[in-house]
């Protein structure tokens, strides 16, 4: 299966191509830098996606957390990911970093710090 | 009514108002930070998505997360921040300047000011700018709107999105509505290139299968009370072409064309503005046409990333400073843009302690030479790996450069 791609390791986009070959290599063309061949591997191999939203929170003046995930999510986690952070209340004072939730290994955590 | 006095005041508590601010501090100077909102951090609050302080921090953070950074800084500097305080006036005479403010806390509040800098930032551009035809129904919002909405106050503006223009903010809200469990039909963009940055192309619009329909235009909005649906014509022999119309319903459309910095209180002041930007015409240190008066960020000019708005009013605030002690640049050379170049900012650099500025391409090219050139005679020559609208360049011209060069000339900076 071919897959078509465009490169956002630098603002050139390299609009690439990338397949499994019969052996499990993964083959690549329409990259001009080794940074290309990396960002296919890993968009075939094991897509991520840094995960932001918001949730709700105790506070009048802030009815909104920004929340992110720690580390990229992989991708087909991103639903349930974002389901448990819709469900989330979080009470004020909240610090930036601090962890909201766990789903499997990817930690949600806050991106702001609200006093009340 | 309350009177308060500075060596500096920064107006806005965005980005570029606390980087200008914590650099004056940091020269030892008094200053404060006049901010209409009820806390520091600007628009930065409302971008919650990631990409911001690559450059600055070497680190992939939130718009928050960069905000709180320049908060904590600002509050352990100890600079006087007045929030939900409006500056109705500013007025300048002899390099002493007064602002007038609004303040909730204080009722009226007068600052006076040696030096200013302006930090107020931007605004979108709207339905008005456009002259879209059609209805007037309700469900037409700014992107950066429907973002505030959505991020900060907790309301989802519509469920069936058509998206005008593929400027970042709308890209970021295209994803941010089909994490929403809304549904994106299509960008329609008039020019045959995205006004975004690639990264946004690829990561909120390519992930979720969502069309962007390029040299095309919006030719109608449809729906008497609520929005209905839009026509689209794709451009071709330099007009919309009716024969290619097509139609996309949707019950809400947001609009992502453009900025326009802020500037009504810097005319008060008379400030002289510059047509290719929209933004104040500012020498080699950054001072306006108004003495005393400095500017930075988007109110100066719209940058694609913040990163640079920080590093650009570090400076402002710095040169904002040295003013403050007397020191003003021996002399300064006019430098412009030439060909493939939309504008050049600032207008002037110094040639004895060197400048840095800010251009942005009007071509998309890899391999791209870009060439500063004295009366003429090349004096820099650098080539970038890839040059696009969408991305704002940045270059400085150092001491050396431009060492033996009749000051009295021109430079000029071109792309091929």
């Amino acid at each position: 299966m071919k897959k078509e791609l465009t490169c956002i390791s630098c603002p050139i986009g390299c609009a690439m191509a990338a397949e499994f070959s019969a052996d499990g290599a993964i083959s690549v063309s329409g990259n001009q830098c080794a940074r290309g061949e990396q960002y296919a591997h890993d968009e075939l191999v094991d897509p991520r996606r840094v995960v932001t939203a918001t949730c709700r929170t105790s506070s009048e003046r802030h009815p909104r957390l920004p929340v992110r995930t720690r580390e990229p999510c992989p991708r087909e986690l991103i639903p349930a990911v974002l389901s448990r952070i819709y469900e989330l209340v979080v009470p004020v004072p909240v610090h930036l970093g601090d962890l909201l939730c766990d789903v499997q290994d990817v930690s949600v955590i806050a991106s702001r710090s609200l006093d009340e | 009514m309350k009177e308060l006095r500075f060596d500096a005041a920064v107006i806005g508590g965005g980005a570029a108002g606390m980087a200008a601010a914590l650099e004056i501090r940091r020269r030892g100077l008094e200053v404060c930070i006049v901010e209409r909102d009820d806390e520091l951090g600007g628009i930065l609050l409302q971008c919650i998505h990631n990409g911001f302080g690559l450059h600055e921090y070497r680190e992939d953070l939130t718009g928050p997360e960069y905000a709180e950074r320049a908060v904590q800084a600002v509050e352990q500097a100890e600079i006087a921040v007045f929030t939900r305080t409006t500056v109705g006036e500013l007025a300048s005479r002899a390099g002493q300047s007064t602002l007038v403010c609004f303040s909730a806390r204080h009722g009226v509040l007068k600052v006076s000011a040696r030096a200013v800098v302006l930090a107020m930032g931007c605004r979108e551009r709207n339905r008005g700018n456009l002259r879209i035809p059609g209805s007037r129904p309700a469900g037409v919002y700014t992107a950066g709107l429907a973002q505030r909405l959505i991020n900060i106050d907790g309301y989802i503006p519509g469920r069936q999105v058509v998206i005008i223009g593929s400027g970042d903010i709308g890209l970021i809200m295209a994803r941010r509505l089909q994490w929403l469990g809304c549904r994106v039909h299509g960008v329609i963009e008039i020019m045959p290139y995205p006004s975004g940055l690639t990264r946004n192309i690829v990561q909120c619009l390519n992930d979720f299968s969502i069309p962007l329909h390029l040299s095309h235009v919006v030719s109608r909005i449809r729906g008497l009370e609520r929005v209905e649906g839009v026509d689209v014509m794709p451009i071709r022999g330099g007009a919309p072409d009716p024969a290619g119309q097509f139609s996309i319903p949707c019950d809400t459309i947001l609009l992502s064309v453009g900025l326009i910095p802020e500037n009504e209180l810097s005319k008060t002041a008379g400030v002289q503005i510059a047509p290719e930007t929209g933004g104040a015409v500012v020498d080699a240190t950054m001072m306006t046409s108004v003495e005393g008066i400095f500017a930075a960020g988007n109110v100066l000019h719209v940058h694609d990333l913040v990163d640079n708005v920080s590093e650009e009013s570090r400076l402002a605030g710095s040169f904002a400073a040295d003013w403050l002690s007397g020191r003003r640049p021996a002399r300064q050379m006019r430098i412009l843009p030439g060909s493939n170049v939309r504008y050049v900012n600032p207008s002037r650099v110094d040639p004895d302690r060197g400048s840095r500025v800010y251009l942005r391409p009007l071509i998309v090219k890899n391999k791209a030479q870009l060439l500063v050139s004295a009366n003429g005679r090349p004096v820099k020559k650098v080539v970038k790996n890839h040059v696009q609208p969408s991305e704002m360049i940045s270059l400085s011209l150092r001491e050396q450069d431009l060492a033996g060069i009749d000051a009295a000339g021109v430079l000029e900076v071109s792309i091929s």
